[in-house]
């Protein structure tokens, strides 16, 4: 199996090594191009910053064959910025993918000295949630599945094949939601 | 209570480097303006550094540089989405606490601004807030880290729109990191104190052949080429200063170093961002400069 790591701008050498620590036989895969993101199995859209990602995948093509293949069923993840570009509503901006039944808040709690850590159950695990600059999902659809919560407030949602956190699990040492994710990949093969 | 207050201050240092992470593969660009950060984030910089005036102008003008004037970083930080960074001079603690208490995103503690201590720098590690620093080689990294420094950027030589220093600092940091991590280590003790840095630090280089903290390259940086450069050398990410404002199609070459740097490895990528953008920054030869006039000197 193969799973890949949006390769433009962010935490994409954090995504890729927690990848290959969950299992030596799954193929960690950069993606810039076309014809990497064919050869994926499941895609993680890393933290970063959304406005970089949004113009570079734009500049080269990238949204729609990102964008179809999430639709057919791949499964995807985004952390924080990738949440933001997985959302179909930004408040005070246009939604990128607008795949995700939901609504989030970019730099909903404030700046760097603002970012925080955590701790919190996902889905039956409980684990350590880094908030870096972090967006906040203010709604959430009737078809999406909370799987975390801070503060009364999802930070971790699931809608069929597409999963997003406004935490970065690939800043801890613990790789169960980069497993989790994996099972999403897997089950669907 | 005091375990409560390491593992708080542990966490902290932890979420400054996650920062600088979260920025890799990115462009840090200089605005002077909340017009020019709105160029540089719309081009696709991931953060910026707001100053007052870019390094080739500071270098133009003389005079005492020092930090911006706070009501000028906050409307940058009001027009854009984006972190924005703000430089402090070496050694001047208190524009740090008011940047800290104007809430900026990281904190350039920089050898572009006059000196305002000839002998310390900022204990960084009395700061929330995270610090980026300039250092020429592996020894002034470490010492920076050692005071607190979250993140690490090449000194080259700013404003002269020069790759030249740039390159030099960065080559000799990755040789010095190869050198540590191929040392025994009852040998490390010796490395240490022949660089002027920690031995915990350096026993950190020895065993992970890298930096704790992301390195980034900087000062002298002008086209897609340079950025590529400084990535295909190792750079995290780069800082462009004078590099596009003092261009003659900002927009253009803010767009195409972004790009450069997330293809730094596709020339026919980099041929084509680089195709037509009109005139770089005009610059200056490094080599002629005196020691006063080489702002990397600037620091120990």
């Amino acid at each position: 199996m193969n799973i890949g790591v949006l390769a433009l701008q962010g935490s994409v050498a954090e995504h890729l090594k927690m990848i290959k620590s969950v299992n030596k036989k799954i193929n960690a895969v950069p993606v810039k191009t076309i014809d990497e993101l064919a050869s994926v199995d499941g895609l993680i859209i890393p933290g970063g910053e959304s406005t970089t990602l949004r113009k570079l995948m734009d500049d080269f093509d990238l949204f729609t064959p990102v964008r179809e293949r999430i639709v057919a069923g791949m499964p995807v993840w985004g952390t924080c910025a990738g949440l933001i570009l997985l959302a179909n509503r930004v408040e005070g901006e246009l939604p990128y993918f607008s795949l995700l039944d939901a609504e989030v808040k970019r730099n909903a709690y404030g700046r760097q000295i603002d970012s925080f850590v955590t701790e919190g159950d996902f889905d039956g695990m409980y684990i350590n949630m880094v908030f870096i600059r972090a967006p906040q999902i203010t709604r959430v659809g009737d078809g999406v599945e909370v799987l975390a919560e801070y503060d009364g407030k999802p930070v971790a949602v699931r809608q069929g094949n597409i999963l997003a956190t406004a935490f970065h699990p690939e800043m801890t040492k613990d790789n169960r939601v980069h497993k989790y994710f994996i099972g999403m990949a897997d089950s669907k093969e | 209570m005091a375990v409560k207050d390491e593992s708080k201050a542990a966490n902290r240092k932890l979420l400054n480097r996650n920062l600088a992470q979260m920025l890799k593969g990115g462009v840090i660009m200089d605005v002077t303006n909340a017009e020019q950060a709105q160029i540089a984030e719309q081009a696709g910089a991931v953060a910026v550094m707001a100053l007052e005036r870019v390094p080739a102008d500071i270098r133009k003008d003389g005079g005492v540089a020092r930090m911006s004037d706070p009501k000028m970083i906050s409307e940058i930080q009001k027009a854009v989405s984006i972190p924005v960074m703000a430089k402090v001079r070496i050694g001047h603690f208190v524009e740090a606490q008011i940047l800290e208490a104007i809430k900026i995103d990281y904190i350039d503690e920089s050898e572009v601004l006059t000196p305002a201590d000839d002998a310390y720098h900022i204990d960084k590690s009395k700061f929330e807030t995270p610090f980026v620093c300039g250092a020429r080689d592996l020894g002034e990294a470490l010492r920076r880290i050692a005071e607190g420094a979250s993140m690490i950027r090449t000194k080259g030589e700013a404003g002269t729109g020069n790759v030249v220093e740039a390159v030099k600092h960065m080559r000799k940091m990755r040789s010095q990191i190869a050198e540590a991590a191929s040392l025994q280590s009852e040998q490390l003790a010796a490395y240490a104190k022949d660089i002027g840095a920690p031995l915990e630090l350096v026993r950190y280089i020895a065993k992970n052949k890298s930096l704790p903290v992301v390195n980034f390259a900087a000062g002298g940086i002008a086209t897609p080429a340079d950025a590529a450069l400084m990535m295909q050398l190792g750079a995290d990410g780069v800082f462009v200063g004078s590099g596009i404002f003092k261009s003659q199609d900002p927009k253009r070459r803010a767009e195409a170093i972004v790009k450069a740097v997330a293809y730094y490895g596709d020339p026919a990528i980099l041929a084509g961002v680089s195709y037509g953008l009109g005139e770089a920054m005009r610059g200056v030869d490094v080599e002629g400069m005196t020691d006063e006039q080489r702002m990397a000197r600037r620091g120990w």
